[in-house]
């Protein structure tokens, strides 16, 4: 007779959720396998040899990039899909029916996103060290930590977002990779930054909030700057997360804002029929 | 004490109106059928109890509670089966009734309610893999999981096979007898029949007409229908009202008073050493009173 403790209803549903993931070989595939396999080709490439400007191995910019990636994947495109997915098949509207608050049940599957997007960033280091010699340095680790929390975050509110505004399943797959997929390209994920690139590609991937998760990030693993990243200014080669982080935090704060004023828990009308 | 309480609730989707003022009250411990046809307004009112809709006028009372504020009080004392859906496909069909029952303080058993439903064979199956009426049959047992005093049930046997059906109705009679309140919207007439203490016939969003089964309608009053055949060669034209001028190879006729009308016309027959070939009596149907509620209201 007694009432479940919030904790149990929290942790329940994240253990759900979980279950759920290890049971969609889809978004398991693009949340931990297909980062590693790009950090794979990138290497081979690459040989691991130094790269661009930054003066650092192949891996060792690929994988922290990659693991962005992968955090970003899970974070964004997977969790906008399953909402959309879970509205279209009346699980949101049946949820919200139980005595599971409505928060809880959000809470727990943003939760459970968030542990697989470490899992996934943690794969993709441990595989960079292990395989490629990937340096990790600990002074750094609480900035990576931060900027991990901080983009996952940021990228859950869009998702949610992007699930607020996509009409249906068929339609949430090429909203979330359109809007990721090109970014990552100018993002300095998929290709290092480059002394000739135009200025305005920079300009336009300044303005999104990937290209601040990777460079909080991967500054976290360079070898050329110096400081913990606890900075708001990047001069003389210092490792600065602080206005990375504010960026990431405005796009959060305002996707997160306008998901909550249209999320629906039911699908439109029209596709009930 | 009323376990539901709806007072001129009104319900408008931009243009539509699907609830034009109505008010219903239900028992506790009570069977009450909403029975109407497509687009009556059925789900319309169920949800707005449920807590799923708003409504634009009017008051409601659920277990004393308003469902637009109820919350998590409200929840864990009702079990919903909406129209349709609500599974997810990768979980199995035991997962699923182990984890709603999580959320509730207190549940029935698990393994016990599964086979109450007809489902213990597919006890470990996926979701997905289910055929529509075994969905159903789970998305049942999700409603009961908690245990709860009130269960809404929106069109619950809607694509069930004749013997899913009777197994469904056979799970609300035994509800009945834990006490449970349940409101049951349904477009069969025989189903609100066979389960329903109380029938409210809803149609274009108006309660047209409520009673228990036998009385919907003033059924009572209603006369029933007389039908016949004459196989000897006799004069029909002096049998009595309303028999008398019918032609046609069965004689056939709805009498006001059922004993009076039966006396005459036998009577008549006796005196003229008379058959009356294949004579039956039937009372009006719920059917015959539904299809003349919803041509009523239609025009
Ligand atoms: N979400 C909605 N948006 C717009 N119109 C709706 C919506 N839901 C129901 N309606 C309309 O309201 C009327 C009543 O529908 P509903 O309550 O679903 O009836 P029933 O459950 O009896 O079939 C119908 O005309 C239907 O088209
Ligand atoms: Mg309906």
């Amino acid at each position: 007779m007694k009432q479940p403790s919030l904790a149990r209803l929290l942790l329940g549903q994240i253990g759900l959720e979980n279950r759920i993931f290890r049971r969609s070989p889809t978004a398991a595939f693009f949340s931990l396998i297909f980062p590693l396999l790009m950090l794979l080709v990138f290497a081979t490439l690459f040989g691991n040899d130094r790269i661009g400007p930054l003066g650092v191995t192949a891996a060792q910019f690929y994988a922290p990039a990659l693991a962005v990636y992968g955090a970003v994947s899970t974070s964004y495109w997977n969790l906008s899909i399953h909402m959309v997915n879970s509205r279209e098949l009346g699980v949101l509207k049946r949820m919200r029916g139980t005595p599971l608050p409505t928060w809880m049940f959000l809470g727990g599957r943003l939760a459970s996103s968030a542990w697989i997007a470490l899992l996934a960033v943690l794969i993709m280091m441990v595989v960079g060290v292990w395989l490629y010699d990937v340096t990790i340095y600990v002074h750094t680790l609480p900035a990576a930590a931060l900027t991990f929390v901080v983009g996952v975050a940021c990228f859950a509110a869009l998702g949610c977002l992007v699930a607020a505004l996509s009409p249906n399943s068929n339609a949430t797959p090429p909203i979330a990779s359109a809007t990721l997929l090109p970014l990552g390209f100018i993002s300095e994920v998929f290709i290092p930054p480059s002394a000739s690139a135009p200025a305005w590609l920079g300009t336009v991937a300044d303005f999104f909030p990937l290209k601040h998760f990777a460079r909080a990030f991967s500054g976290a693993f360079s070898p050329t700057l110096h400081g913990s990243g606890f900075a708001w200014s990047d001069a003389g080669g210092t490792y600065a997360i602080l206005p990375h982080l504010a960026v990431m935090a405005a796009w959060g704060i305002g996707g997160g804002l306008l998901a909550v004023r249209l999320f629906r828990w039911e699908p439109r009308p029209e596709t009930v029929g | 004490m009323a376990a539901i309480v709806v007072d001129k609730v009104v319900k408008r989707y931009g243009g539509v109106t699907a609830l034009s003022g109505v008010s219903l009250a239900i028992a506790e411990g009570e069977v009450f059928a909403l029975l109407g046809p497509n687009g009556a307004g059925k789900t319309s009112l169920v949800e707005i109890l449920e807590g799923h809709r708003d409504r634009d006028a009017g008051t409601v009372a659920v277990l004393g509670m308003d469902p637009a504020t109820g919350g998590r009080a409200l929840r864990e004392r009702i079990g919903i089966v909406l129209q349709e859906g609500g599974l997810e496909g990768e979980l199995t069909v035991i997962e699923t009734v182990r984890y709603t029952a999580t959320l509730f303080p207190k549940a029935r058993p698990i393994e016990e309610l599964i086979a109450l439903v007809g489902l213990q064979e597919k006890m470990r199956a996926r979701v997905r893999t289910l055929s529509g009426g075994q969905r159903r049959r789970l998305e049942l047992a999700l409603g009961l999981v908690g245990d709860p005093d009130l269960i809404f049930l929106d069109e619950p046997t809607t694509g069930f096979d004749p013997s899913a059906r009777r197994q469904a109705w056979e799970l609300v009679r035994a509800l009945r007898t834990f006490g449970k309140t349940i409101l049951l919207t349904t477009h069969y007439m025989d189903e609100a029949q066979a389960l329903a203490d109380r029938i409210a016939v809803i149609a274009h969003g108006r309660i047209v007409a409520e009673g228990t089964p036998a009385t919907l309608g003033d059924r009572h009053r209603r006369g029933a229908r007389v039908r016949f055949r004459v196989m000897t060669d006799v004069s029909l034209q002096d049998m009595p009202p309303p028999f008398a001028g019918k032609i046609g190879a069965w004689i056939e006729a709805e009498v006001k008073d059922t004993t009076a009308a039966l006396h005459a016309l036998t009577g008549w027959a006796v005196a003229r050493r008379v058959e009356l070939d294949g004579l039956t009596v039937v009372p009006p149907t719920l059917e015959d009173v539904y299809l003349d509620l919803i041509a009523e209201q239609a025009a």
